[in-house]
């Protein structure tokens, strides 16, 4: 058995299909996200984006085909191992509950602390430091449903940057944050990759997926779908398929720049 | 340890709060042993519980007053817990203990046992059968369905609940009319039924000893159940104990009073307001808030127009109500 395990650990899709009612199989995706690498999914709404953020992070079975971390499958790990190695940063909150943004930070250790054990100094240390990273210090004991959308944003990358797992799945990271904090997110994001973490996030902004994603996965609307280096996939004819939508393209910085045009 | 300051800073501030709820919830005893057709002076009260004192007050404090003030507390006790609990399970602030219908299977079975003319024991038992049915026919549908979610849950116990309310609605147009004062005070909550105060008792220790390891992750559970499943949750096994669990408080509480509304939706949120959403409090606070209030109430239920009786549910809203929309408008 050990000899076949693969000697870095990585989140792989194999033959996958993402359940979507009512939408042909299209094509089966094979993804191998190693550790440094950072992985953008971009596809017009609806494309499947959110069901396949789901189906990568085991919250969702998959229509046919399996997600494997570290060579095993999803549905063979226990939810609190899992927990341990890989996490999520979803679209939507539930903030039914009343609950304070350092109360929110903590949950991220919760795979990590036994039933019948409270949160430890080492614990509350880690979420501070996470809300420190994410500028959220001065609002900790401030209630959530005060917060401003791209506060909340970035509330919910501390929980998961508290929980620090092996691999980060982003849904939207950058949703309703400023300039400042989409670059600030993005630079939060690559640096978890450095350190050896392996990164997916779904975006919607070509010209982030651009600048920080070492890959890209294209998913079309009818389940079709193509993957690869990002500069291998920053073709503009195929991005103008993709959404449907004539674009601009310039380089800035040696950076390809792209703009819809009116 | 590094960890234990820390600890200690967190232990301690969940303990005050519950020290002085368990402070109120003595006095509250106390307040309704103390009280009733005759007053009881605080010393006399003392030396009878110590085992002295007057013999008439002994059969009046020991045989009387405290069965029904620790049944009244251990089903005030058993409700607001497991409201906590529906609330935390179907993500919604205004669930309480009877929003599947649980009770509404335990009214129309007790309406059907007095109807028949049965004895007191006999309606009990009834409303116990007629309230497991309800959680059987509820976890059966909503469990047989694919797509299982808290709102599908909620949708099925909300219509079962207008089913039993029209069969209950039924059955008191055709009741004679002699029948109906005995009726309406079990719809609405009457402690005059409880018999031996220790089975709610025993079954509120029990359950929370069962919910408290589960503190931690009911706060995440109550962040959403795909939030919960991320952080490592077995959310679908914890949402059916939470379910059953729930369940089974409100059927021995309904068996023990009817139907007491008011506090399983009003004092778990009263103490969310004041202590913040931490279930490692909330839970064990709501235990004894719940019986304090009920304590109360019954209190006030049996001495407020005496010799005659009023139903504990009207007392627990006529008090809950005011200082509810006090706290709420005092909240930020």
């Amino acid at each position: 058995m050990a000899i076949s395990e693969p000697q870095i650990e990585t989140l792989e899709a194999r033959e996958l299909v993402i359940d979507i009612p009512g939408r042909p199989a299209g094509r089966p995706l094979y993804l191998r996200i190693a550790p440094g690498e950072r992985w953008g999914v971009l596809g017009p709404n609806g494309a499947g984006k959110t069901t396949l953020m789901h189906t990568l992070a085991g919250l969702r079975a998959p229509r046919s085909g399996e997600v494997r971390l570290g060579g095993k499958p999803l549905s063979r790990l226990k939810r609190r191992e899992l927990a341990r190695r890989l996490g999520i940063v979803f679209q939507t909150h539930h903030d039914d509950f009343p609950a304070t943004v350092r109360e929110t930070a903590l949950i991220g250790r919760h795979p990590f602390i036994a039933p019948w054990q409270q949160e430890g100094a080492e614990d509350i240390a880690r979420a501070q430091a996470a809300l420190e990273r994410l500028d959220l210090t001065p609002l900790a004991e401030r209630e959530l449903a005060t917060l401003s959308g791209g506060e909340r944003q970035r509330v919910s990358l501390a929980t998961l940057l508290t929980q620090a797992p092996r691999f980060w799945l982003a849904d939207e990271p950058t949703n309703h944050l400023d300039l400042h904090h989409q670059v600030a997110v993005m630079e939060l994001l690559a640096e978890q990759a450095d350190q050896g973490c392996g990164v997916v996030m779904c975006l919607h902004d070509l010209n982030l997926a651009a600048r920080w994603c070492s890959h890209l996965l294209l998913l079309y609307p009818d389940g079709e779908a193509c993957w690869g280096a990002a500069d291998s996939m920053l073709v503009p004819a195929a991005l103008e398929g993709l959404y449907g939508q004539a674009l601009t393209t310039a380089m800035v910085d040696g950076a390809p720049v792209f703009v819809p045009k009116r | 340890m590094a960890d234990a300051s820390a600890d200690r800073v967190s232990r301690t501030r969940g303990l005050r709060p519950l020290a002085w709820l368990a402070l109120a919830a003595l006095l509250a005893l106390a307040i309704a042993l103390a009280l009733g057709s005759v007053g009881i002076a605080p010393d006399e009260l003392v030396a009878v519980l110590l085992g002295g004192g007057d013999a008439l007050y002994q059969t009046l404090v020991l045989e009387l007053r405290l069965p029904r003030a620790l049944a009244a507390f251990g089903t005030g006790a058993l409700l607001a817990l497991a409201g906590a609990l529906m609330q935390i399970l179907l993500r919604n602030p205004l669930a309480d203990p009877y929003v599947l219908g649980l009770s509404g299977g335990a009214s129309v079975a007790a309406l059907l046992a007095m109807l028949a003319g049965a004895s007191m024991a006999l309606v009990s038992g009834a409303a116990f059968v007629g309230a497991l049915v309800s959680i059987l026919i509820v976890f059966g549908l909503a469990h047989g369905t694919g797509s299982w979610t808290p709102t599908r849950l909620l949708l099925t116990g909300v219509v079962m609940a207008a089913g039993w309310g029209a069969l209950i609605s039924f059955l008191l147009a055709v009741s004679p009319v002699e029948r109906l004062p005995g009726m309406l005070y079990w719809l609405m909550g009457d402690m005059a039924y409880a018999g031996s105060p220790w089975p709610v008792l025993g079954v509120a220790i029990a359950s929370l000893l069962v919910v408290m390891p589960l503190g931690r992750t009911l706060n995440v559970l109550a962040r959403g159940g795909l939030q919960a499943a991320a952080l490592g949750v077995a959310v679908r096994p914890l949402e059916w104990t939470l379910f059953l669990l729930a369940s089974l408080l409100t059927a021995v509480a309904v068996t023990t009073a009817g139907s007491v509304g008011f506090v399983g939706l009003m004092v778990p949120h009263m103490l969310r307001l004041r202590l913040g959403n931490d279930q490692r409090l909330i839970l064990p606070a709501s235990l004894l808030a719940g019986g304090t209030l009920l304590t109360l109430a019954d209190t006030l239920a049996r001495t407020l127009i005496a010799p005659q009786q009023l139903p504990v549910g009207v007392i627990t809203a006529l008090l809950g109500v005011p200082s509810f929309l006090y706290l709420l408008s005092r909240s930020r």
